[in-house]
């Protein structure tokens, strides 16, 4: 009755423990990362985990249960995780990874957890990364947790950018929120009202200050900007009644109607004065693209986290689901595999796992290239006020210089005469790194969410009725619900693919991109079963439609790879997702390959794990390659008229009968033939041609036979999940 | 007020949700999988590692130092969370922490490395550790350890430990029937085998965590690889009641108390 073939090779012998995950998201050097791993985790599978058990995402208020998570938090360290040291942190430097793996770890059990946790930081984030040091160290130290024998109550934040509607939403100009000055006396600070009303703010029900997006409504006041609203501050503070989410009930959301005065001060990076206006350092577009490019990565890891933590608890329910009948006896088939004897369950499992490993993955890539980025960005900021070089727009004009530079060491590399001067210029690793963060940023965000909202359900269609019940195991039904909030908030997903749609046509990531090609190539060659070379294909196919798209119109003459395109554009930064993803999970394969022997815990299962995971990147490759043929294909000739058969230049059927005579068998392979009185084939018209496409047709006909052995993968990775060990039972309650 | 060099001996088991499957390898036995296995601290050496720090903190100038002997890979890893629960030295030793070693040459390991501590006082020493191991309850191994470094003062099972201002200590211990006894001493250095103490888990401090870690991580790096015997054993096997890991709620502890009775009736 087994209809899964089994083999001796070395397979996956446990559930992967942090030893391998430390390795493949290169942590394994940092002991304070993998701290906070485990705080954060005990957080998440003990206080989390019972809360939700208890029911508690059963109301829309915010309990004093739901509240003790904020002191879990702090004493974990997840809060203090944000600062800097000086601040009343722990880990120095730069955070992007740290914060993503908290968030990981927290969602695992409930990613509203890890958005109560996120959004103190995101209140934050404006003030980190553009406010001045004074405004900096001011409200990270008041947010930071009060250490040993301090007696303080740490401050928490909101983050108001969404307004109710008509007005900000998507779209992030439709400011409503106002600001104007009531005071200002000759020579002292000027006194400000802000009014902001607010939609789904985190936090709200119980912060201490909210970072608000605001527009002028005085002349004497500059465009717009981001404002710190502190709850003692004059006016009125209402949080508003809570909303009624259907997900991430264990945070807080409000929509909130703030009316306050403030000092100008509190405008986030300070202003100065010019012409009798008050003009802030930086408009509100300036900070939250600056704050969302980081954050957003977080919130894509939430999904990720969600679709591995269901393969533990899907194990157990399709290997136990038969036991304790009268008929089904231990040692049994039916008693030891249970639903797993049935090929479609584990292969469907298997695609839940390559998904949710392929998106932890690009996610965690994404967030070490922020740690990379944001060192550079500061000296890069430094460098232009060395030089002078002030405001976006010069340093726009003055990055495009160094634009050349930078591919010149892409392209060339050893190669050029400028090799090692160019690998050291801090301006050019910049506008490297940028390149590759605005295209992971908003791909993990994106494609993580969205794709694993869809895959999320698959996890659950697998726990059969338990899985949409509140007792299943690992809560895989309130993780199938909230992953479409992390496709939402900070952003649905028509922003990221607007930004991508932008930042994918960056010529300094395209040189990378073309570069990932020939390593993708060359891995293949020495690590086959990866997939690596059919993804190469696929990325191929990705880059000639692109320029392809790029220089051509669509049947009516217009222009079609174009911003306002979204049909063009939206599908060719959906393909991007699923090969940044492939890719970046056969890079982590082989990272644990590499390194695994030196760790003695790791190199005892290796070879197997090993294989295992090959064989899961090539099935994510494989699906991946799908997405690729059908979005190309459909964007290549979609634009196109089909023929009809008025203008068609067909055979007529006697001119046919003619040339048989000549070219025997050609009457049957002509198809579109139309007879003498005019009658055609009962179809759509004449077949439409690939003419001028050869090129295009050839990538998917290889295409296609790349996916060959990528069955047989998926057959492997299907059979060691019938004999993984796993354990007795989950590690937090249900 | 004593000051006092609190060395406690403790190492790893396999996580207890795991599954524990006894198999026979060329070494002799050992659990399926088990370096893969997650790992965390044995919770009787977590008791006497608390009670240790909270003594520490009680008398300002002590100072603890944990004493593990443990494959180290595993050990690190188990030590990015005990690490951040109090402020403690590490001593490790790149041994197996496996239940089937023999108990007398842990004890050795142990003693050897606790007499190698510099600066070490027998005159403020107090050795801690389980009274047994949740990897094998051998019960023996701290008396052992006390033997080899020459401390005959030594308490086992020990639930409560009272220090005096002149140094006195007044111990709490269990006994059979379910009873405590009371013992006095007059000071360190003395041998402590906890059973579950009177602390929860402490409080988790990330910034005791990368202190300790300062020093953690080089004390890995350089622990020493050594051996430990594997006595032989005739037959290994598990428990012969299936076991049965559920987790629950909403039940009493009554109904809790009935249910194991019924499952004990069943056996
Ligand atoms: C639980 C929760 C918590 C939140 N927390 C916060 C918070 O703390 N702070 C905060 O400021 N906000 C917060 N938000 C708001 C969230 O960020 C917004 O809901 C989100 O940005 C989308 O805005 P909107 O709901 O107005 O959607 P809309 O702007 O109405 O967009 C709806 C849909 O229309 C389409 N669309 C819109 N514009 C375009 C376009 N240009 N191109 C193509 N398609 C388009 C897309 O399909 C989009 O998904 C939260 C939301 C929720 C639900």
């Amino acid at each position: 009755m087994a209809t899964i073939a089994k083999t001796n090779h070395a397979s996956l012998r446990t559930l992967p423990g942090d030893d391998f995950r430390q390795i493949m998201w290169r942590f394994a050097g940092r002991y304070d990362l993998q701290m906070i791993v485990q705080s954060s985790r005990q957080v998440a599978r003990g206080p989390v985990a019972r809360l939700v058990a208890a029911g508690a995402r059963n109301t829309h208020d915010w309990t004093p249960e739901k509240a003790s998570l904020l002191e879990a938090f702090d004493e974990a360290g997840i809060t203090a995780a944000f600062m800097d040291p000086h601040q009343g942190g722990f880990i120095e430097g730069p955070k992007n990874l740290a914060l993503a793996l908290i968030a990981f770890e927290l969602a695992w059990v409930d990613a509203g957890a890890a958005t109560g946790s996120l959004a103190g930081c995101l209140a934050l984030a404006p003030i980190h990364e553009r406010g001045t040091s004074e405004q900096r160290d001011y409200y990270l130290s008041k947010c930071a947790p009060p250490q040993p024998g301090e007696n303080r109550k740490p401050w928490r934040g909101a983050f108001a950018l969404t307004e109710p509607i008509p007005y900000v939403g998507v779209e992030t100009g439709l400011l409503n929120g106002k600001v104007r000055v009531v005071a200002w006396e000759e020579g002292k600070e000027p006194l400000l009202e802000v009014t902001k009303r607010g939609r789904f703010i985190t936090n709200m029900g119980f912060a201490n200050f909210v970072t608000a997006a605001v527009d002028s409504a005085d002349e004497r006041f500059k465009g717009s900007c981001m404002i710190i609203l502190e709850e003692s501050d004059p006016g009125s503070w209402d949080r508003g009644t809570p909303t009624r989410k259907l997900v991430h009930q264990l945070s807080s959301t409000s929509d909130p109607v703030l009316q306050v005065r403030v000092p100008a001060s509190r405008i986030i990076g300070g202003y100065s004065i010019r012409n009798g206006q008050i003009v802030p350092k930086y408009t509100h577009g300036e900070i939250i693209d600056a704050v969302f490019s980081h954050t957003r990565v977080t919130v894509g890891l939430m999904t990720s986290a969600k679709l591995l933590s269901a393969v533990e608890p899907v194990l157990r329910y399709q290997r136990g689901r038969f036991r304790g009948g009268e008929a089904v006896a231990p040692g049994t088939p039916r008693y030891e595999l249970g639903l797993q004897q049935r090929a479609d369950s584990v292969h469907r499992l298997v695609d839940v796992w390559a998904t949710g490993e392929a998106s932890a993955s690009l996610g965690f890539a994404a967030a070490r290239i922020f740690d990379v980025l944001d060192p550079l960005e500061k000296r890069k900021d430094e460098i232009f006020a060395q030089r002078g070089v002030e405001g976006a727009r010069a340093q726009l004009k003055a990055l495009m210089r160094v634009e050349k530079d930078a591919l010149e060491l892409l392209q060339d590399g050893e190669h050029s005469a400028r090799y090692s001067q160019l690998q050291q210029d801090e301006l050019v690793q910049f506008l490297i790194a940028s390149s590759l963060a605005n295209v992971l940023c908003p791909a993990c965000k994106l494609w993580n969410t969205g794709y694993g909202a869809t895959m999320m359900r698959e996890a659950v269609s697998l726990m059969g009725g338990y899985g949409i019940t509140e007792d299943c195991p690992g809560f895989l039904g309130h993780k199938w619900m909230d992953s479409q909030l992390e496709a939402t908030y900070e952003g649905p997903e028509a922003v990221q693919r607007r930004q991508l749609t932008l930042t994918m046509t960056n010529s300094v990531f395209l040189a990378q991109f073309h570069e990932w090609i020939r390593e993708m190539r060359e891995i293949g060659s020495t690590h086959p079963a990866t997939g690596a070379c059919t993804l190469a294909s696929a990325m191929q196919m990705w880059l000639w439609t692109l320029n392809h798209l790029q220089k051509t119109a669509d049947a009516d003459g217009v222009k079609l790879y174009h911003g306002t395109r979204q049909g063009v554009t939206f599908p060719l930064a959906d393909s991007l997702c699923w090969l940044l993803a492939s890719r970046q999970f056969i890079l982590d394969v082989l990272e644990l390959e590499a390194y695994g022997p030196d760790h003695p815990a790791v190199a005892e299962g290796l070879e197997g794990t090993v294989r295992f995971y090959t064989d899961l990147a090539h099935v994510q490759v494989a699906r991946a390659a799908g997405e690729l043929g059908r979005i190309c294909a459909s964007l290549v000739f979609g634009y196109m008229r089909h023929p009809v058969w008025e203008s068609c230049n067909c055979y007529q059927s006697d001119e046919l009968i003619e040339l048989e005579s000549m070219i025997p068998g050609i009457c049957s392979c002509a198809v579109d033939v139309v007879d003498a009185e005019g009658a055609h084939p009962a179809k759509a018209g004449p077949c439409a041609k690939a003419d001028g496409l050869e090129a295009f047709t050839r990538l998917r006909t290889r295409l296609d036979c790349c996916l060959t052995g990528s069955q047989l993968a998926k057959d492997r990775a299907a059979e060691a999940l019938t004999r993984v060990m796993i354990p007795e039972a989950l590690d937090y309650p249900a | 007020m004593p000051q006092f060099q609190i060395v406690v001996c403790g190492s790893i088991v396999p996580d207890p949700l795991q599954t524990l499957e006894p198999v026979t390898g060329p070494a002799g036995p050992s659990l399926k999988n088990e370096l893969m296995l997650p790992a965390v601290l044995d919770p009787w050496a977590g008791h006497a590692l608390y009670e240790a720090a909270n003594l520490a903190r009680n008398h300002p100038g002590s100072k603890v130092y944990l004493v593990s002997a443990a494959p180290k890979a595993k050990l690190q890893q188990v030590m990015m969370t005990v690490g951040q629960k109090a402020p403690f030295e590490l001593v490790a030793i790149d041994a197996s922490a496996s239940g089937f070693t023999e108990a007398a040459d842990v004890a050795a390991l142990l003693a050897g490395a606790i007499a190698a501590i510099p600066g070490l006082d027998r005159s403020r020493l107090l050795v801690f550790g389980g009274w047994e191991s949740a990897s094998r309850g051998a019960g023996v191994t701290m008396q052992m350890v006390g033997e080899r470094l020459g401390i005959a003062e030594q308490f086992l099972a020990v639930d409560q430990l009272t220090v005096g201002e002149d140094g006195t200590l007044e111990v709490l211990e269990r006994i059979e029937g379910g009873s405590h006894q009371i013992s006095s001493c007059q000071g360190a250095p003395a041998v402590f085998g906890w059973a579950t103490g009177n602390l929860p888990e402490p409080r988790n401090n990330p910034q005791v965590g990368m202190q300790n870690m300062r020093a953690i991580m080089p004390a890995l790096q350089k622990a020493k690889p050594a051996s430990t015997g594997v006595p032989s054993f005739v037959s290994v096997s598990l428990p012969k009641q299936q076991r049965e890991t559920r987790v629950v709620k909403d039940l009493t502890p009554d109904e809790v108390a009935r249910e194991i009775v019924a499952w004990i009736g069943e056996n």
